[in-house]
């Protein structure tokens, strides 16, 4: 496994002087301005905490599958920006994980707009704080 | 990569998705929650990854959003008390916020510039799908399926 790192990252590197040429104007290229896969985690951590805080304080069924969602976007947001900047992009493993999580979440979100809307039939309301049929 | 992009698109989507949170409103909720699925789908296009920015704009944007609305509509009612703010959720929120950050700035090796990388295209997401990942593909199909009905038979008026 050692001795077959290297070469993978040789590979990898080869074509990166030819590019580099190509976009010499650029004066931002390389230098510490662009942002670096910290700056885009902190990014999909605040979308995520922000879906929490939705999903958790707001007493609106809806609300609550908003929150969900934005986290979902939020982790599918760390797919993408880690296939970015892994050792690997020729591989699209993230964005693969990227596409069936937003196929997944769209189904999620059906079924759970259909359970938001059969709960008012039945309860005449949305909000969660109101079904309690089932405490004890 | 351009930094004044990032910036731009990070404080677009987190303002919007703050919106989507803490409106009252339900309806000015849902328009911002569409707003920030295009803040998300932004930062899909700034790495890179365009066809899984347009999936997100076609799947958030077009049908879920839509979806909302339409639930919003069905179920609007009683206005619902927005008085009662539970702030043990602001608390929760930005505690793990807090770890996140501080697991996120710990690492050093998270500090590194973008490689250079071939453009993905379109094709190269088609084959690898219908080769490598035709399982899930089909897997994922079946779901959407099973939700498909799933959604029909909830929403289904009962005969009596």
């Amino acid at each position: 496994m050692v001795s077959v790192a290297p070469t993978k990252f040789a590979m990898a590197r080869t074509p990166s002087p030819a590019r580099e040429t190509r976009a010499l104007p650029n004066p931002n290229e390389g230098h510490a301005m662009t942002p670096t896969l910290s700056l885009f985690l902190i990014a999909s951590a605040a979308l995520f905490s922000i879906g929490l805080l939705a999903a958790l304080s707001r007493r609106h069924a809806i609300f609550i599958l908003i929150g969900i969602e934005m986290m979902l976007a939020a982790a599918s947001l760390n797919f993408i920006a880690f296939w970015r900047f892994g050792p690997q992009p020729q591989q699209p493993t993230g964005v693969m994980v990227a596409i069936f999580s937003i196929a997944i979440a769209a189904a999620e979100s059906a079924v759970g707009l259909a359970l938001v809307l059969a709960v008012y039939r039945h309860y005449r309301t949305t909000n969660v704080d109101q079904l309690d049929q089932l405490k004890g | 990569m351009n930094s004044a992009a990032f910036f731009v698109i990070t404080i677009l989507t987190l303002a919007a998705a703050l919106a989507a949170a803490s409106l009252s409103k339900l309806i000015h909720a849902a328009l911002s929650f569409a707003m920030a699925f295009v803040g998300v789908a932004a930062f899909y296009f700034l790495l890179g990854a365009e066809f899984v920015g347009l999936v997100q704009v076609f799947v958030y944007v077009g049908a879920v959003a839509v979806l909302i609305v339409f639930t919003i509509l069905l179920t609007r009612r009683e206005q619902e008390s927005t008085g009662a703010f539970n702030w043990g959720g602001v608390v929760v929120a930005i505690a793990v916020f807090g770890g996140l950050l501080w697991a996120i700035l710990k690492t050093q090796s998270l500090s590194l510039a973008a490689p250079e990388i071939e453009p993905l295209t379109v094709k190269r997401i088609g084959e690898v799908l219908m080769t490598d990942y035709v399982w899930p593909l089909q897997c994922v199909g079946l779901v959407l399926t099973a939700a498909l009905i799933g959604a029909l038979i909830l929403v289904m008026e009962e005969k009596r």
